[in-house]
């Protein structure tokens, strides 16, 4: 369970967060939408401690994100995350990507860390891309590499910061398919997009993200049907 | 024109000149070593911004590129000399090549960090890396690519700069063959002789890089 309390973060004097509430349980598949700007990348990088926060606080199975004595390192292995820019690691293979982080963190042998690498490589449809270099490698492809290399580590929930909003058009498809596949398999995830289609499918809430505040959640349904707040209404009709 | 050439006496000297030019292989190349793990240190003291050691790093740069590297040279034989430090003739010009080297190298290193993507680091830690693996494994990596030329063209340098080492009297190379020359007066050949030797030993260094640049940067 990943909960988060009123957190508050800003860049100097630029208040990006304001006062975030949200509880995700386990198993639960969360889109976040909202315009540019309004902070939604930042919450992710709060959540798996890449960025620091000033109120508030973020709980990951009751362990504080924040917290003065908390291992990040150790509680990162627990959140994948996947980012918008592609940013697989250009000098190593699509394997080595992959086993990297199970080997040099999680301490895996170096055929085990292979093994892992391989079998994740084939769940997001690569398997046959092993030895290719990312320069070799479509968008699409670079971005479901990202993704079996946060999946190789087995972490408990996974964020996505817009996985989809680089690639051209063809190429989204491909990406949001297997995180379809990773819902379908009961992953928790936290997902910002941009995709509406996606966000009504797949999760099970939605969360509208408004100048720094979650402006209105619950069930697509609600969100896409029924949205009760009249800034979710105007941004939905904006972005259809 | 009548100055006829004699080389049978630099032939005779050809092992001496090999040898010395292993000495100035062997000393260029420490000078890389030191000046690469330096070079790193100074590149990442600078971009650290912390404003207590910054300086120390912003001022060894400026001077090693700002300055005749004979003068740098002559700070590690005499300069040093007159505070009671006595150092031999090779760590004059180990010291005093590795003081250069480091600093340029610190230039290239900053510019090869900037040109890194901070997302790849995120990426990294993201992942449960620490820094100092984040560096060592993904950025720190990607940065020699990018130098690697430089750095080259550096090493051609360091052997070219050695040279210098004749006048604190070490007998590299060119110390070598001003030794030989002074015995024997056949000064034109011996310099001549001498100077292909660096030419080879240049061109050497090229190939060699092109091959390790070949093995190492397959992507
Ligand atoms: N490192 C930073 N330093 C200063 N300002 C930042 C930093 N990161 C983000 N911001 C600012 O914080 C605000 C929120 O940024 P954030 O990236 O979280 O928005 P977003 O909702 O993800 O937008 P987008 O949909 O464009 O990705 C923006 O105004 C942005 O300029
Ligand atoms: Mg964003």
């Amino acid at each position: 369970m990943i909960e988060i309390e009123g957190v508050r973060k800003s860049f100097g004097p630029l208040e990006v967060l304001r006062g975030i509430d949200l509880t995700v349980r386990n198993g639960e598949v969360i889109s976040i939408i909202g315009a540019s700007g309004s902070g939604k990348s930042t919450l992710l990088y709060c959540i798996n401690g890449l960025e620091s926060i000033q109120g508030g606080r973020i709980l990951v199975d009751g362990e504080d994100v924040h917290g003065r004595d908390t291992n990040l390192n150790r509680l990162r292995q627990r959140l994948g995350m996947v980012f918008q820019q592609w940013n697989s690691f250009p000098h190593l293979t699509a394997l080595e990507n992959v086993a990297l982080a199970p080997r040099i963190v999680k301490g895996k042998s170096r055929a085990e860390a292979r093994e892992i690498a391989r079998a994740q490589l084939e769940h997001v449809g690569l398997g046959d891309k092993l030895d290719v270099y990312p320069s070799k490698l479509s968008g699409g492809q670079q971005q479901r590499l990202a993704i079996a290399r946060a999946l190789a580590m087995e972490p408990d929930y996974m964020l996505f910061d817009e996985a989809t909003s680089a690639l051209d058009p063809e190429l989204v498809g491909e990406v949001l398919d297997t995180m379809r596949l990773l819902a379908n398999e009961g992953a928790t995830m936290i997902c910002v997009t941009h995709e509406m289609g996606f966000a009504r499918d797949v999760s099970d809430r939605v969360a509208f993200v408004d100048e720094g505040r979650i402006e209105e959640i619950g069930p697509p349904s609600q969100i896409f049907g029924a949205a009760q707040s009249e800034k979710t209404q105007r941004f939905l009709a904006k972005v259809r | 024109m009548d100055y006829t050439f004699h080389w049978r006496p630099v032939i005779r000297k050809l092992p001496d000149l090999l040898e010395a030019a292993l000495v100035t292989l062997e000393v260029a190349v420490l000078s890389m070593v030191i000046g690469i793990l330096i070079g790193l240190a100074l590149a990442l003291i600078r971009m650290s911004g912390k404003r207590s050691t910054v300086w120390f790093a912003v001022g060894w740069i400026e001077i090693a590129r700002n300055t005749p590297a004979l003068l740098q040279l002559f700070f590690f034989g005499f300069g040093l000399g007159a505070f009671g430090f006595h150092l031999s003739p090779y760590m004059i010009v180990l010291c005093g090549l590795s003081f250069n080297n480091a600093g340029y190298l610190a230039e290239n290193f900053r510019g090869g960090f900037n040109a890194i993507p901070d997302t790849q680091y995120r990426a990294a830690r993201s992942l449960g890396m620490s820094a100092i693996q984040a560096y060592a494994r993904i950025i720190i990596p990607q940065v020699f690519r990018i130098v690697y030329y430089p750095m080259t063209n550096q090493m051609v340098w360091a052997v070219l700069m050695s040279s210098l080492g004749m006048l604190v009297g070490f007998r590299e190379l060119t110390g070598e063959t001003q030794f030989l020359a002074s015995k024997t007066f056949r000064i034109f050949e011996y310099f001549l002789f001498t100077a292909a030797i660096y030419y080879g030993l240049v061109k050497i260094i090229l190939g060699a890089s092109r091959l390790i640049a070949w093995r190492l940067f397959r992507y």
